[in-house]
């Protein structure tokens, strides 16, 4: 059984950090934060997204693949080399460890789009690699594009978040911006792919929560082009950021009011200008609010944005101290890597914690 | 004070108050059993010319003509509801003749019938309007 | 003709120990069932004449009556039944074309009776609407195509025309004419006080309802009685009427007896002439001249209101849908097989059209199949009977549900199915002054207020459930919803799982 042949449903942890200054350090802090709540995960998915993690290599869209056999890469390459200037590929480098087994075939490409295919198509550079993403990721039996965004990676297995931070090394690597996630699911899923975090693009999602919306939020995005077939929370939760950002070119912001909408009840009691906003925001939109418990962590290209459901059906702290900004579901994870803190809180239902590095600081 | 008020517009013509009102009076539970095989007595009954229709009961005057006409003191006006003692009454009618609305009517046992809102039976709504199926009779406030 | 002779259906069986004599029961009969035998001072009743509407069973003080079903009988044959004997022993008689009211009473099967909504356990924590918020609100109408701001990069609010419901319940068409104006009034307060819209059918609006414009949807339908700039203009919405669930492909009729005083004049019509809707809309004969009609509405009223598009569910509805939703409508109204009737042909009603929850699944699919699930807003109708329908009809992707005869039931209908014959006895169905004022609108409107927050506190306890808090997750969230007894294609088609899958 993989992700994507029956609905599975998780508990789970999270945690982010990020350098507001654009200050890069090491993944092994990530690592320990996510470690702190091992009880979370139950060692049947864990991942971490990195960004700014490939500065040599940062105008070039950074593919992470699993291939299941040497046929699928065969193909997946032919693929590649169709539509992209290979730059660089190689072997993601890891390390053999006992609590890590069955893994896949795992590579990374620097690519970018062959200038003659790319105005062939008439679309904008970025849509064009997001459709050739999913072309891989349905079209290619046994081979998956699990990051495909510009300047960072996503890493994840089947396993502890802890053996998988071990795994790939994610201690040599130096960033802005980390995300984990450890995975609590209620199923036994077998394949690498189906851990989280999701990404497309430069967007990524690490979700703690099960959404009572989902069939309500796939089906409205599959309209718009997008193909949900791994049937989880955070895929679905993904193509909607990139719908309202990257398409409809909405703020982080506004995402939240969406999302997390207020209550009609709260949109009235607002003044007459941002209640229109909302009110504009929820008409449009209303097939993107998300229902249900959520907490989730969404990386992007300079920045994180920390949301909870409407009604905080799912715990989330946020510390400060500094230039640095913490997010994690419990605070423990959180005072493990820095205990003293400018500022600790729990923000609300529905209320955004959007942090951005300072310009010109990547 | 609340009274029994009709709405012509919402009058049936079922004449359903007419048989609520005389089981009313009965303290039976059943009213098949308290009306069958009787020719019932009611304190309100409706009028009827036309296609028009409404029930009629004692309104209750503010100056009721029947109780200055009682030769007996045998009705009085309490709390604003006009009541008739049975044993006082002598039967001589004059209340009958001098209520302009025809709601005081001559009984079988003696004594005149007329409305007293239900108030000796156990609703506290009387039961006309209770009954009505369409509320065309209401019991309420409207001042004086 | 002794051949003709048809035993009733029904018969009137009344308990002499409890009658009281009291003939509320003839005095309320307007089929004149029965009567008080002043010789032997008893109440007879004439089952031939009873249409089993309950009106004398409902009033009989004593509960002395109840009507049974006969059980005369033919010779038992399963293909002959006797109701096909006794349609055949109709028409040999009247050589004329068999009339029925209210849906389509026939076996076929109820989907939504087949289907079973989700519940929150363990991983994700149900809602309970008496502690927290829980949101029934909806708008109908088409959604912004873009996203646009202005030179403070402010979001342009630049909504099209819709209609925002308290909760995703409407009143569905039915005229003036052939309800009774206290029916009409009772719909048009509870719509208001409900937040929520009714609509006029094709019989124009009564100048005293126009004060309730802001929660009426006007009816244009193919015989454009009563229509006129101030009666579109004075509504929230506009419907073009294209075909009803009950007798799709054929047009209305309302006799001339029926066309009298207020009618008349509300119709635009002399008293005494046939209403007669023609069955097609005679300046649309094809999907260009629906766009028409469209846009000239819209014309009219200046792009301020949004027009609905009502069709019946036949075949080949997901097509006609697409089409309707590319033509400029705003809603798209789809009335299923069973949707009632003040008075249809037999045959049509009971054999023509499809089931309302396929109808509504394969258009859903198709709209959003075609990148136009935003263009519309989809409302159905056609046997929706409660809360539940309506959370089912919302999970496979309505946005709003259109009630007819539960609203009727609500105001006394007794499901007789005798609206064709002018004489309902709960004066719903009826023009005559006697029967009409027995249906008090004072009384009428606050059930129906009453029936649609019973509705809702049912729809919210069952959103509760789920672990949504707000209709618009519910939408078309068709994994809410699983099948019983369905076979492989039938859940296909509602883009369902079978129970247990």
């Amino acid at each position: 059984m993989r992700e994507g042949m029956f609905r599975n449903l998780s508990g789970c942890a999270i945690s982010g950090i990020i350098s507001k200054s654009g200050k890069r350090f090491s993944g092994q802090r990530i690592i320990d934060s996510i470690t702190v709540m091992h009880e979370r995960s139950n060692g049947l998915g864990g991942g971490f997204a990195a960004y700014g993690i490939y500065p040599e290599y940062k105008d070039y869209y950074a593919f992470h693949m699993f291939y299941d056999n040497r046929t699928a890469k065969k193909e997946c390459e032919e693929f590649l080399e169709e539509h992209f200037d290979i730059i660089n590929l190689s072997k993601i480098p890891t390390r053999k460890i006992r609590e890590i087994t069955d893994e896949p075939l795992i590579w990374r490409y620097f690519v970018t789009p062959l200038p003659t295919k790319l105005a062939e198509s008439q679309l904008d550079e970025r849509e064009f690699v997001a459709r050739c993403v999913f072309r891989i990721n349905t079209c290619i039996d046994g081979a998956y594009v699990f990051s495909s965004g510009k300047n960072m990676g996503v890493f994840k297995a089947v396993g502890f978040p802890e053996d998988v931070g071990y795994f790939y090394r994610l201690d040599e690597y130096e960033g802005y911006c980390f995300t984990a996630h450890g995975r609590y699911p209620t199923n036994t899923p077998g394949w690498w792919g189906g851990a989280h975090p999701f990404a497309l693009l430069d967007y990524s999602v690490v979700h703690n929560g099960e959404i009572s919306s989902y069939d309500a939020n796939r089906r409205a995005i599959e309209m718009y082009g997008y193909k949900c077939t791994l049937l989880t929370d955070t895929e679905v939760i993904t193509y909607i950021i990139d719908y309202l950002h990257r398409k409809n070119k909405l703020t982080f912001n506004e995402i939240c009011s969406v999302m997390a909408a207020p209550f009609w009840s709260t949109i009235e009691s607002k003044p007459q200008e941002e209640r229109e906003e909302l009110e504009f925001l929820r008409y449009t939109f209303a097939s993107q609010l998300i229902n249900g418990p959520f907490s989730i962590i969404v990386g992007f290209e300079g920045g994180m944005m920390a949301l909870n459901d409407r009604l905080k059906l799912r715990s989330m702290v946020v510390g400060e101290k500094d230039d640095m900004v913490y997010v994690a579901s419990e605070e423990a994870a959180i005072r493990v890597i820095q205990n003293d803190l400018d500022k600790v809180w729990s923000p609300k239902g529905g209320e955004g914690v959007i942090v951005t590095v300072e310009k010109g600081k990547i | 004070m609340k009274r029994v008020y009709v709405n012509e517009n919402w009058c049936l013509g079922c004449h359903l108050c007419e048989y609520y009102c005389a089981f009313a009076s009965t303290n039976e539970k059943d009213m098949a059993r308290a009306l069958k095989g009787i020719k019932i007595s009611p304190r309100i009954r409706v009028e009827e010319m036309d296609g028009i229709s409404f029930a009629v009961s004692c309104r209750h005057c503010n100056e009721p003509l029947c109780v200055k006409g009682c030769i007996t003191g045998a009705l009085t006006r309490v709390d604003g509801i006009i009541m008739i003692d049975k044993d006082k009454c002598i039967s001589c009618y004059t209340c009958v003749l001098c209520c302009p609305y025809g709601a005081v009517s001559p009984s079988e046992d003696g004594a005149v019938l007329k409305c007293e809102l239900c108030i000796k039976t156990y609703s506290r709504t009387p039961m006309c309007v209770k009954g009505c199926p369409n509320e065309a009779i209401v019991f309420e406030e409207r001042g004086e | 003709m002794a051949i003709d002779y048809i035993y009733p259906d029904y018969e009137i069986v009344r308990n002499y120990d409890r009658c009281i004599n009291c003939r509320v029961c003839e005095r309320q009969c307007a089929n004149e069932a029965h009567e008080y035998i002043e010789s032997s001072n008893k109440m007879v009743s004439d089952d031939s004449k009873c249409v089993n509407c309950h009106r004398c069973v409902s009033l009989c003080p004593t509960r002395a009556l109840k009507i049974v079903k006969s059980d005369h009988t033919f010779k038992t044959n399963a293909n002959w039944e006797g109701k096909s004997i006794k349609e055949i022993y109709k028409q040999a008689e009247s050589g004329g074309v068999l009339l029925s009211s209210m849906g389509n009473p026939e076996n076929y099967p109820v989907y939504f009776d087949k289907i079973l909504i989700n519940a929150s356990q363990v991983t994700n924590p149900s809602i309970d609407p008496l502690r927290e918020p829980m949101e029934t609100r909806v708008y109908l109408g088409a959604k912004p195509s873009k996203i646009e701001r202005d030179e403070n990069s402010r979001i342009k609010r630049n909504l099209p025309p819709h209609v925002m419901l308290s909760m995703p319940v409407m009143f569905s068409a039915m005229s003036y004419g052939s309800l009774s104006y206290n029916a009409h009034e009772s719909l048009a307060r509870a719509s208001a006080e409900l937040g929520i819209l009714y609509n006029t059918g094709e019989g124009g609006l009564h100048e005293n309802l126009y004060k309730y414009g802001k929660n009426t949807i006007v009816q244009v339908a193919s015989g454009r009685f009563g229509v006129h700039k101030k009666y579109l203009s004075s509504a929230a919405a506009i419907e073009i009427k294209m075909g009803q669930g009950a007798k799709p492909g054929i047009g209305g009729h309302l006799p001339g007896k029926k066309i009298v005083g207020d009618i008349s004049r509300t119709r635009m019509i002399p008293e005494g002439t046939d209403a007669i809707s023609p069955a097609p809309h005679h300046d649309i004969y094809s999907i260009e001249d629906l766009r028409q009609l469209v846009y000239s509405l819209k014309e009219a009223t200046r792009y301020t209101k949004p027009v609905i598009v009502k069709i019946a569910a036949v075949h080949n509805v997901s097509a006609i849908a697409s089409g309707i939703a590319r033509s400029g409508a705003d809603i798209i109204a789809i009335d299923g097989f069973r949707g009632g009737t003040g008075a249809a042909p037999t045959r049509i009603r009971d054999h023509v059209g499809i089931p309302i929850e396929l109808a509504l699944a394969s258009v859903d699919k198709r709209l959003r199949d075609e990148g136009i699930r935003d263009n519309v807003s989809i409302v159905v109708g056609g046997s929706i009977r409660s809360s539940a329908d309506i959370v089912k009809a919302i999970a496979l992707g309505a946005d709003c549900v259109y009630i007819g005869t539960a609203a009727l039931i609500a105001l006394g209908c007794h499901l007789c199915r005798s609206c064709h014959s002018g004489k309902c006895n709960w004066g719903i169905a009826t023009q005559r002054e006697d029967l009409v004022k027995r249906l008090n609108p004072n009384i009428g409107y606050k059930r129906l207020v009453n029936l649609m927050t019973a509705w809702q506190h049912e729809i919210m306890e069952m959103m509760g459930g789920m672990g949504i808090n707000s209709i618009e997750s519910l939408k078309g969230n068709r994994l809410m919803l699983r099948g019983v007894g369905l076979n492989e294609k039938e859940l296909e088609i509602l883009g369902i799982k079978h129970a247990g899958e």
